[in-house]
């Protein structure tokens, strides 16, 4: 539930902030749509589905692919869609907030399509989204019970901002300049500052660093900021922090193959430096980084979350035998 | 915007035959009649849209897209002055006595049948008679916990039963969800016309499932047994767990061990001693009933006939909603309390008898006929409404199987004004309270009204174009 809700949230900051930055650039033909829109798709993981459901990559394709589209899993609606319909599992666990946040937000979805977004203005459309989703956290925070439920949800959420913003910065490697001398230049700038702002981060990078953006200090801060909550570095502490509470594990120690790879993630990115990730290759890094965050979050679904299923046959069989013991018995 | 009001001969709630408003409804009037129409309109909207946000929906079938409708809501609520209220009661209570007394003698001597008040095939036939029960005593004798009994008032007012609802009744979140829309919308209303509250219905739910736990357990663990996400009642499901606070649960979360029945959970299993549950008999156990239900729980009938598990309602209630038996509650009111039915029955003829069959024959075209179990609307022929055709097809159901038909003489429902969209006019409504038998009879104050929507219509079913209104008992009789 909670993965979603972050998973929809990056997207429609993602797509907000891409959208805008067009703004900055006139007249783009089609090739350089193409090279605009390309790169946020494949960060989505959903290059093919696109390809195969659209001819072209202009901003009326994508925003209806990673918005409304219900065949793209990761689209906004579907994201909603699947957050309620989880929701709805946990009906009678969650507060009754919570839940008519998520169910709002997907009905007010269905009454808009791709067409009204762009006719209405997609800046608000967007933020509203993004209210809803950070209502849906600060409910989640102020009308539920902060126990074991609420640390899974927690859980959820990192997990899913971690991969995001890994993600985010990754769009970079994919951005190809429209010349190798541009690098350091104007375009390259802006979309570096496109990376800070679909992660928030804008405005606390230059709190940080009060210098111009630079690419090295922007990968750096959104990978490794101890402080920045969309940092990789803070979203994999928080998450073993409220990992190890479930277990009442003390930090240094683990108890099952979640708390082991998360608390060495979390080392490794105390202990890491922007040269040593740089050396290995920024997109090379985040790769692996995106694998172990899916390798964490299967440790954790085995841990916690997968019952084994009962078997209804045999359930049925065990049963008619105690039966014909009462019958034998008299 | 009542200035066109036409009662059109019909029993009308609010206003009596000279036109003039009934004493119970003079202030709600008066307040309507303050109201203008884009207010009334917006209160409307907003009343629609928090059911929509609170997911007080259903799904439409057919449409892939998933596209979920509210129930229609009323805004005009139904007024019941407190002596009628009383009437009501006395009535109810009396019934549910009588049910629950004939239910435990149907599963033990049989005196009913002995003592020639109801003709044995009657019972041994009925479909929903579990012959497996015979002798098998429920906790604190109760079988049926929570009925819930249709009444009508036909064109003089009298208060009639519809039939009765004993196994799995419905709407009760209605009746809660509807009062809390009502109280956002009008929120000066209620303080000042002393609208009894219906909000303690989940306590004393409750209270009855504590009361039938097994051994008389001091801190039984009690659960909401749902068919699951699906089902088109679950939002109600959902809805009784959380204002009981207990778990809701389907099948595969339980698990039956040693004749008890446990609760898979993150921390192990828990056992489980009372199950509200809102699935019917036959899908309760696959190792008994239906071998194809994926809802139940194997062994869970194993569980209760050790006496280690309550059900409410029992297993075999079913028979109470057969409407063949529904003809013998007045005798069996009768039979066990040795008084006269204050509610009465619907006149009703049945056509396993030759002689009430002979006159359904003859009059088909002016009766409705019903089959005996059947619910929400389906399997009825509405004589005068019906095509020719229909009327034949149901000759031949009836010839065939004569047992499972009763008729009754069309009753002309009680009309409410209702708002259409552009004025208040007069709609058919009938009424469901909710009966609770535990260590004694309560009935929350308030119920269920369903209104037909559709001009003239008599179907109040949510399947078929009804909707619903607020139910306000009142302290007093103005």
């Amino acid at each position: 539930m909670s993965r979603y809700i972050e998973r929809a949230e990056n997207t429609a900051r993602l797509l907000d902030v891409n959208l805008q930055l067009m703004l900055d650039f006139e007249g783009m033909d089609d090739a350089a749509l193409t090279t605009h829109w390309q790169p946020i798709i494949a960060c989505s993981g959903q290059l093919e589905l696109f390809k195969s459901l659209y001819s072209s990559s202009d901003s009326h394709s994508v925003q209806e692919f990673m918005t409304f589209n219900r065949e793209n899993p990761n689209s906004i609606l579907s994201c909603i869609n699947t957050a309620r319909e989880n929701a709805r599992m946990v009906r009678d666990q969650i507060s009754g907030e919570m839940w008519e946040v998520i169910n709002g937000t997907y009905h007010r979805l269905r009454n808009w399509d791709t067409q009204s977004v762009l006719d209405s203005g997609a800046y608000e459309f967007y933020e509203d989204l993004k209210n809803d989703a950070l209502l849906f956290q600060g409910l989640t925070d102020s009308t539920f019970t902060h126990d074991q439920g609420y640390k899974f949800i927690q859980i959820g959420k990192y997990l899913e901002r971690a991969d995001q913003t890994s993600r985010i910065i990754d769009i970079k490697y994919h951005m190809l300049l429209p010349d190798p001398d541009d690098v350091g230049g104007a375009v390259d700038l802006a979309q570096w500052m496109a990376v800070l702002r679909s992660c928030s981060a804008f405005e606390a990078y230059h709190h940080r660093y009060v210098d111009e953006v630079q690419p090295w200090y922007v990968a750096e801060f959104l990978t490794l900021s101890p402080t920045f909550p969309r940092s990789i570095r803070f979203c994999v502490s928080t998450l073993d922090y409220h990992l190890r509470s479930i277990s009442s594990t003390a930090g240094g120690q683990f108890t099952n193959s979640a708390e082991q790879q998360s608390g060495r993630m979390r080392s490794e990115l105390i202990y890491t430096t922007i040269d040593e990730i740089f050396t290995e290759g920024l997109h090379e890094y985040l790769d692996r980084l995106q694998l172990r965050l899916i390798d964490l979050n299967s440790a954790i679904f085995e841990t916690y979350v997968q019952q084994p299923e009962i078997d209804i046959g045999r359930e049925i069989e065990q049963q008619h035998q105690q039966q014909q013991l009462i019958l034998a018995g008299g | 915007m009542f200035e066109k009001y036409q009662t059109e001969g019909f029993f009308d709630e609010m206003f009596a035959s000279d036109g003039q408003p009934r004493p119970h409804y003079q202030r709600l009037l008066e307040r309507f009649e303050r109201l203008d129409r884009d207010e009334f309109e917006r209160k409307r909207a907003a009343v629609d849209l928090s059911f929509m946000r609170q997911g007080i929906t259903f799904t439409v079938y057919n449409d892939d897209q998933g596209t979920e409708r509210i129930f229609p809501f009323d805004l005009v609520p139904r007024i019941i002055p407190q002596s009628e209220w009383q009437y009501l009661t006395r009535g109810l209570e009396q019934r549910i006595t009588a049910l629950n007394l004939f239910v435990k003698d149907i599963y033990s001597d049989q005196r009913i049948i002995k003592e020639g008040i109801i003709p044995a095939p009657y019972i041994l036939g009925a479909r929903h008679f579990r012959r497996e029960f015979m002798g098998f005593r429920v906790p604190k004798d109760i079988y049926i916990h929570i009925c819930g009994t249709d009444l009508i008032r036909g064109a003089d007012g009298q208060y009639l039963v519809l039939e009765d609802n004993a196994r799995c009744p419905s709407g009760v979140s209605y009746m809660l969800e509807n009062r809390q829309a009502l109280k956002r919308a009008f929120p000066n209303f209620f303080s000042r016309m002393s609208v009894l509250p219906v909000k303690d219905y989940a306590s004393e739910l409750l209270k009855v499932l504590r009361h039938i736990a097994p051994h008389d357990k001091e801190r039984p663990t009690v659960a909401v047994l749902t068919p699951g996400v699906y089902n088109s009642a679950y939002f109600e499901h959902c809805f009784l767990a959380r204002q009981m606070g207990v778990e809701i649960v389907e099948g595969r979360d339980l698990i039956v061990r040693d004749f008890k029945v446990y609760m898979r959970t993150t921390k192990g299993l828990h056992q489980v001693d009372v199950i509200y549950r809102r699935i019917d008999d036959d899908f309760l156990d696959p190792c008994v009933f239906r071998p194809d239900s994926l809802l139940g729980v194997p062994g869970i009938i194993n569980a209760y006939r050790a006496g280690n598990i309550s059900l409410a309602n029992s297993i075999g209630t079913g028979i109470a909603d057969d409407k063949v038996i529904y003809y013998f509650v007045p005798r069996m009111i009768k039979f066990y309390l040795g008084e006269d039915p204050i509610l009465p029955n619907v006149e009703t003829y049945l056509a396993s008898e030759e002689k009430d069959k002979t006159y359904i024959l003859e009059n088909l075209e002016k009766l409705v006929v019903k089959s005996a179990n059947e619910a929400g609307g389906y399997g009825m022929l509405m004589g005068p409404y019906a095509s020719k055709e229909e009327i034949e097809k149901f000759r031949v159901m009836i010839e065939e199987d004569p047992r499972n038909f009763i008729a009754q003489p069309p009753i002309s429902l009680s009309r409410h004004p209702t708002f259409t969209g552009e004025a208040f006019e007069g709609r058919h409504i009938d009424f469901r309270p909710y009966v609770l038998y535990g260590d004694k009879v309560s009935i929350v104050p308030g119920g269920l009204t369903r209104v037909a929507l559709r001009k003239g219509s008599l179907v109040v079913n949510s399947s078929q174009g009804g909707g619903s209104k607020d139910t306000w008992v009142l302290a007093g009789d103005e």
